[in-house]
């Protein structure tokens, strides 16, 4: 670890002198360690670098680093070597003495760890021609790739804690609050509040104690934009958070981040301790006068923590529960004093935009949304992953040219952004611009940057009871909108997906939303029902069919299909009577087809999934 | 002093105050269940929404939380007030189907019956206001139960739902609870408070022989405010 550092030159010296390590002329060999390349094995993959770079014959060779997340998921684990840029994709243990022998011993590429490219199919060397990677702008996640988290060697290497330095000895917390407001940042946590605007109304608000929280509480399930973010570049948050202690007037600050993120956790914990002992962190950060410190809370696993005041009140070591806020938490949130909490993206975007100006973040972006946006692209499509992409940009860009669209053989049916109250969006809107006011104008919004592509095998009626179940067991069960509302709406989408929908049921649905998003609490209440008036104002002619004709379009809801067996094409091969957990196929003999008894028959899709000669019927 | 406008009508008042207080005080009826004047609002029953407006937008409140600002313009009974609140106690209604005061404030607004299936209709009588737990936290100061669990299984509870050890007897709970979800009984030299699993037994007064109220509540007032060891020997009709 380097000496402590007093000055902004001392700072600077030390950037110098880790650049000018970086410049030794190695190749380096980025393995991304990232929370969604561990199921797929990259703490193997690791260790087998490591091991085979502690050989003397290869030691010198190459640098390995170790990094957060490199977005394109669904074929991690990710390898990226420089110079070259060389993206290598789902690589193994075992590819490792390959690419040490072939690619950084002698350049040659090796065609089976390269990227295809799922519309052309076309192998691609270089990550920077990966249409994944072409369309979006990673001002903010792009630096994961660059740097290993737990190191706060590689993050002031590549410029990190030059924006802190250049906030505390050069700007006044005026000016500060100023820059941001300017650049047009917006609350990335998913209302989108104007993030300067509020550091101003918390700094002017009465009070000598003052706080900054990070909101690493992100709950949504199919969301880990911000555990991609805290995981892979911890200091660009922290020192977005000790920028904002400043400009607002504060000397305590905390990361409230969610127990189940545990590398996350980790990194954060590591990032904090490094700064402290460089004084990042402390009395006299940089020479500045300036004092600062922050404590990193575990959160207990509640979704609704995520929202200002209860998160507040978990802080505190009260229960999670939110409170009416129209007293202000800039003026009375945490222990009643000010406080200014924003999210991991929103900490993140400012240090860039400390460095590069408002100017320069203004020109990315729409005229009510500035910057990127990180999203998680998950769902029925072929890249799945973190995409950080410019405001303004359209669904159908996102989802076909970065997302490599959908996979092989179905058709686009919905995209739901935000998280689970967020809305679904059908395919007429796929040329809609995102950005904050875009989707909150068509029934969904930003949320949590959660963007779930759905095709046609996806009931949505289903979809919209899934989300609600959701949060009706995250309800924190305050008030009666929230608690009792979502509980009757449940019931009614569970009888409709049972074929014991009747028509009243759809005006029963509206009037309940209507009276959680005008009445409830908090905004987990009043932004729930999206997910239900989104499929209704879309695909009222799925519900239709569910009340009216007991009929599941999309063959999802099992109290409303049905198997049978097509005779003509049934060979009588026996995979499916060997798959059928309910022994309700029997076999008849070779070359006669099988019999299904739906008696016996418990929907499970065993049997249809099974056979590929397209010989058993759903409807 | 602010000046804001409640269903057409213009009033002055002190800043600091909310909404629900302004209309009480000039005889404004506004329904609640969760609120009492002894207990800091708490925005539960969501009964005492208003509609308000600063200029072309308005908004759905809850009036027992929301501070009364200059120039606020206030409806307590528009069709969007009115519309949400049938909803909200219809959600009520569901819940506590045999509740007499929750059948009472349906009634007046028109609802015989809720608008769901009848196999799920329930017949509870708490609707977790949080009163019985707000009262004994702030005005006993005791802090015998909590609410528990989160969403449609919260419920106020003793601590581990076993009996609640901490519990003095005083009854505030019974008492607070607007819906008479707490049940509480005197027999003869013994209070029972079923929701808490709790027993008392009661002090006899020395004069009239009459048991009158819970020893464990009256050794807590004692020590509480240093009183002699004698004081509560005779009761309060006898003093």
């Amino acid at each position: 670890m380097p000496n402590k550092l007093g000055s902004k030159q001392d700072l600077e010296t030390l950037q110098k002198d880790l650049i000018n390590e970086r410049k030794s002329g190695k190749p380096t060999i980025a393995v991304c360690n990232g929370t969604a390349c561990h199921p797929y094995g990259c703490a193997q993959l690791i260790e087998a670098f490591k091991e085979a770079l502690s050989k003397q014959s290869l030691g010198n060779k190459a640098e390995l680093r170790i990094t957060g997340c490199h977005g394109l998921c669904e074929k991690g684990p990710i390898v990226v070597i420089q110079p070259g840029d060389i993206f290598y994709q789902k690589v193994k243990a075992e590819d490792v003495p390959e690419i040490l022998h072939e690619t950084i011993s002698k350049g040659n590429i090796i065609d089976r760890l390269l990227h295809t490219d799922p519309i052309t199919g076309s192998t691609i060397v270089h990550r920077h021609e990966i249409p994944f990677y072409c369309k979006q702008e990673r001002n903010i996640l792009g630096n994961n790739v660059e740097i290993n988290p737990t190191k706060i060697e590689d993050y002031i290497a590549i410029g990190g804690y030059t924006a802190l330095a250049k906030a505390l000895l050069e700007m006044t917390p005026e000016q500060i609050i100023e820059e941001i407001k300017r650049s047009g940042l917006r609350g990335r946590g998913g209302a989108g509040f104007p993030t300067g605007t509020k550091w101003e109304s918390c700094r002017h608000a009465p009070g000598d104690t003052k706080y900054v929280i990070v909101n690493a509480d992100e709950g949504d399930p199919g969301a880990y934009a911000n555990e991609g973010l805290l995981s892979g570049n911890p200091h660009s948050v922290l020192e977005g958070l000790i920028i904002g202690g400043y400009a607002i007037g504060a000397s305590q600050g905390y990361v409230y981040v969610r127990n189940e993120y545990p590398l996350a956790l980790a990194n954060i914990t590591i990032a904090l301790n490094q700064a402290q002992q460089l004084g990042l962190l402390g009395d006299n950060i940089l020479g500045s006068g300036f004092d600062f410190n922050v404590l990193i809370t575990r959160g207990g696993g509640a979704f609704v923590c995520g929202e200002s005041t209860a998160l507040m009140a978990s802080l505190e070591g009260k229960v999670g529960e939110p409170r009416a806020k129209y007293i202000h938490t800039v003026e009375k949130g945490l222990w009643n004093r000010p406080s200014n909490l924003n999210n991991v993206e929103t900490w993140s975007n400012v240090p860039v935009i400390i460095n590069k100006g408002a100017d320069w973040y203004r020109t990315l972006g729409t005229d009510g949304s500035k910057g990127t946006k990180i999203f998680s692209l998950v769902g029925k499509i072929n890249n799945t992953g973190l995409v950080e992409v410019p405001m303004g940009i359209t669904l159908r860009e996102i989802i076909y040219d970065t997302g490599g669209g959908i996979q092989v053989g179905k058709k686009f049916k919905a995209v739901q952004t935000g998280g689970p109250s967020g809305g679904c969006l059908p395919e007429n809107l796929l040329d809609l611009p995102v950005d904050f006011d875009e989707l909150t104008k068509a029934g969904s919004m930003m949320g949590s940057g959660g963007m779930i592509v759905m095709d046609e095998t996806t009931c949505m009626v289903d979809i919209a009871k899934y989300f609600l179940t959701f949060l009706e067991e995250e309800s924190c069960g305050k008030c009666v909108p929230c608690r009792e509302g979502m509980k009757r709406m449940r019931q009614i989408l569970n009888d409709i997906t049972e074929g014991k929908g009747n028509e009243a049921d759809i005006d029963l649905l509206e009037r309940l939303s209507a009276t959680l998003v005008d009445s409830s609490l908090c905004a987990l209440g009043n932004t729930a029902p999206n997910p239900v008036i989104t499929t209704i104002r879309y695909f009222r002619d799925e519900y239709e069919a569910h009340i009216k004709e007991k009929r599941c379009p999309a063959g999802v809801c099992k109290a409303l299909i049905h198997y049978y067996i097509i005779e003509e094409k049934c060979p009588g091969c026996g995979l499916c009577v060997k798959a059928c957990p309910e022994k309700a196929i029997t076999f008849m003999g070779k070359k006669k087809p099988v019999v299904l008894d739906e008696s016996k028959c418990i929907k499970c899709g065993a049997c249809y999934d099974v056979c590929n000669l397209e010989a058993i019927g759903k409807d | 002093m602010i000046n804001l406008d409640i269903d057409g009508r213009e009033f002055k008042t002190e800043e600091g105050k909310t909404i629900l207080q302004v209309a009480r005080e000039n005889g404004i009826d506004i329904p609640t269940l969760c609120h009492h004047e002894t207990i800091e609002p708490y925005g539960a029953c969501r009964l005492c929404i208003v509609e308000i407006s600063k200029g072309a937008r308005s908004k759905i409140v809850t009036s027992c939380l929301y501070p009364v600002e200059e120039g606020l313009k206030v409806k307590t009974d528009s069709p969007r007030v009115m519309s949400n609140r049938k909803m909200i106690l219809e959600l009520l209604l569901a819940r506590c189907s045999k509740n007499e005061v929750i059948k009472e404030l349906a009634s007046q607004m028109g609802i015989e019956r809720p608008p769901f299936k009848s196999e799920y209709i329930e017949d509870n009588d708490c609707i977790v206001c949080g009163l019985c737990v707000r009262a004994c936290e702030q005005v006993v100061g005791v802090s015998a139960i909590s609410l528990v669990n989160r969403g449609i299984t919260k419920e106020p509870a003793p601590p581990f739902l076993e009996a609640a050890t901490a519990c003095i007897g005083c009854g505030s709970c019974y008492y607070i609870c607007p819906t008479g979800a707490i049940k509480m009984e005197d027999r003869e030299d013994t209070r029972i408070l079923y929701n808490w699993k709790v027993e008392f037994k009661l002090k006899k007064c020395k004069v009239c022989g009459n048991y009158w109220a819970p020893e464990k509540q009256l050794e807590y007032i004692r020590k509480k405010w240093g009183l002699s060891e004698d004081f509560f020997d005779i009761c309060p009709t006898c003093k």
